[in-house]
């Protein structure tokens, strides 16, 4: 295997960003993968861990954000892609649903 | 064979435990290693207990708890408190500091569902931090055990295991003590007011918590009259249980409704919704425990979700926090009155701190569209509280209603505890319901501390002018038109109960141990319709 790396960007279309629900999902995606996967919302500079539901709850990323994303490993292409497929299918939620568990 | 006072009855024989008074207060910390393993011991304990959770729920629910499942069991959310143990912090105050921080990093957050989910980690808190200050005690206390103390509180009772029996001795305490209360309501034997314990070479004890007595290491004689009473208790077991499932009715054909008494939603999961006519009172101040952060509104609104979801379509009634008196909360009830019970405690408390009050108040209104939830309030003296009480509430909900936030206006009644309110019961023309807590209105009216056993023996049984008072009660009741119950301890008591019926009393909540026995007693008891006391 080499090592490889990618990046790219995608726009966070579901109304609640990377919200509660997105955010389990996007990260449990991430830790399937071996290589080092890191995202960097628009409008931040410093890249942080694609794997971690705390760095990631904590960007507090809304809906209509861009976000890139880079990995670098063994499995980087498949990474990316795979990250950059569940968001743009809207996490797998229906687009107006709420995207997490609040509230009532 | 030593002399006490009965406080729940039933017997148990098994192995003397010492519960020291050290273990009694705060978590002894230990050394950075000793802490860091502690608190890395009570979040892999927090994580399976959320998963085993999240197995039983489908929906929101389940992804909640995925989510803060996930959470947690990232290294991040703990590193800082880490970092501060390695400094020299217990763990206990390092997680919670770590935690409160990220808190009010999520309460700051532009976006509203941001902002919610400082709630989640509101529960990982409290959640890591409820076994990290309960360990010490369960740690040191194994299931089975015949507990002996000169006290023990309500939260100690509360989380002790006792799904593998054993007892309770105390040297202090008496029978209408608040853990006394619980015993019960758990159907553990107790006996109180045992007075000093010879325990030295002794290390089996028999507790016969119906006689009030103890027997220190017993002898083949006391074990053969221990086992035929587990028998006779067996059989009298037998027959509630057959009681439990039919309703209550008089040999004269009086229908009686049955509630339970329920310190929190965690008390149904042992309960059969059909052997009780509903909640008759729901004790919320036990979601509040010493030492530990006061549940937050979403909190609250799943344990009061969780009882209506039980109940189905029969009545929950919900008192509002009744802190004070023998239920003191740390940083929320007053230190250093000189008679708590005299003081400032349920609704006197709950007005003065509205703050409080209105989270309770916002939770209870939220819960009210899932099922027949009734609030109501402790302590009450004076119609002019309840009316204010009533103020608040309207204002809560006129809140919600302006968020969007669905909710509903529970009917809101009052305890009917406080002698003055017993007395000028007809007055409280704006009261939905009352209900008489027979407890705390007879040490009120005897002046006669429920606490204190050189003087407890004035309240036992129903002393004459507390039945008064409660008569008094019903016939305001009548005059007003609305519903009166008992929910006392009293209830429970099934020699007490034809007085009770001949107040015109038709509706009690008792202990969930002493329904089957309630029950069986009404069925067996005449009272007499047709004489004009129905």
């Amino acid at each position: 295997m080499t090592s490889g790396k990618a990046e790219t960007w995608v726009l966070i279309t579901n109304p609640t960003g990377l919200h509660a629900r997105p955010a389990v999902k996007f990260t449990k995606l991430a830790k399937t993968f071996k290589s080092r996967v890191e995202i960097l919302p628009a409008g931040r500079t410093d890249w942080i861990d694609a794997k971690s539901i705390v760095k990631v709850m904590a960007l507090k990323s809304p809906g209509n954000t861009k976000l890139s994303i880079r990995a670098e490993g063994e499995d980087a292409e498949t990474a990316v892609a795979a990250l950059v497929a569940l968001i743009e299918r809207h996490f797998d939620e229906g687009q107006g649903e709420p995207g997490g568990a609040h509230g009532h | 064979m030593l002399v006490g006072r009965p406080a729940s009855p039933g017997t148990a024989l098994g192995p003397i435990f010492v519960l020291a008074e050290r273990l009694q207060g705060d978590r002894k910390s230990g050394d950075p290693i000793e802490e860091r393993t502690a608190l890395e011991a009570a979040i892999a304990g927090s994580i399976a207990e959320i998963d085993s959770l999240a197995a039983n729920v489908t929906g929101v629910g389940a992804d909640l708890l995925e989510f803060q499942s996930a959470m947690l069991s990232d290294e991040t959310l703990r590193a800082p408190a880490l970092v501060a143990i390695t400094h020299g912090e217990p763990a206990d105050r390092a997680w919670a500091s770590a935690l409160s921080e990220q808190i009010a990093e999520y309460q700051a957050a532009n976006d509203e569902y941001f902002r919610a989910r400082a709630s989640d980690l509101g529960d990982l808190r409290d959640r890591v931090l409820r076994r990290l200050r309960g360990n010490a005690a369960r740690e040191a206390m194994p299931t089975g055990v015949i507990v002996c103390a000169k006290d023990l509180t309500p939260s100690q009772f509360l989380e002790t295991d006792w799904a593998g029996g054993g007892a309770i001795m105390l040297t202090d305490s008496s029978p209408s003590s608040h853990v006394a209360m619980l015993a019960r309501g758990r159907g553990i034997p107790m006996v109180v007011g045992l007075g000093e314990l010879p325990l030295a070479g002794h290390s089996i004890v028999l507790v016969d918590g119906t006689r009030g007595r103890i027997v220190l290491s017993p002898g083949a004689d006391e074990r053969s009259v221990f086992a035929s009473d587990q028998l006779s208790i067996e059989s009298q077991r037998r027959v509630e249980n057959n009681a439990l499932a039919r309703p209550a009715v008089t040999l004269d054909g009086a229908s009686i409704s049955v509630m339970v008494n329920i310190s929190g939603p965690d008390d149904l999961s042992a309960i059969d919704p059909g052997s009780c006519d509903g909640i008759g009172l729901f004790r919320t101040e036990l979601m509040f425990r010493d030492n530990e952060p006061l549940p937050d509104e979403d909190a609250q609104y799943r344990a009061y979700r969780r009882c209506l979801d039980w109940a189905g379509s029969k009545p929950v009634t919900i008192r509002t926090l009744d802190i004070g008196g023998d239920k003191p909360i740390r940083g929320l009830t007053p230190v250093g009155e000189s008679n708590p019970f005299l003081g400032s405690r349920g609704i006197r408390l709950m007005l003065a701190r509205p703050d409080v009050f209105r989270v309770q108040l916002r939770a209870l209104a939220r819960a009210a569209p899932h099922g027949n939830l009734k609030l109501m309030l402790p302590m009450v003296a004076l119609p002019s509280e309840l009316a204010a009480a009533r103020v608040l509430l309207d204002d809560v909900i006129a809140g919600l209603a302006g968020e969007g936030t669905p909710c509903h206006r529970p009917p809101l009644g009052i305890m009917i505890e406080v002698p003055a309110a017993a007395i000028m019961a007809a007055r409280f023309t704006d009261a939905a319901f009352f209900s008489i807590g027979s407890n705390d209105l007879t040490q009120y009216v005897m002046a006669a501390s429920r606490d204190t056993p050189a003087v407890a023996s004035l309240n036992e049984g129903v002393p004459e002018a507390a039945m008064q008072l409660m008569a008094n009660t019903v016939a305001g009741a009548r005059q007003l038109g609305i519903e009166v119950s008992l929910c006392g301890d009293i209830a429970s008591d099934a020699k007490l109960l034809p007085p009770l019926l001949a107040t015109g009393l038709r509706s009690f909540s008792v202990a969930p141990a002493a329904i089957g026995r309630i029950k069986s007693a009404i069925s067996k008891l005449s009272i007499g319709e047709g004489n004009g006391q129905g």
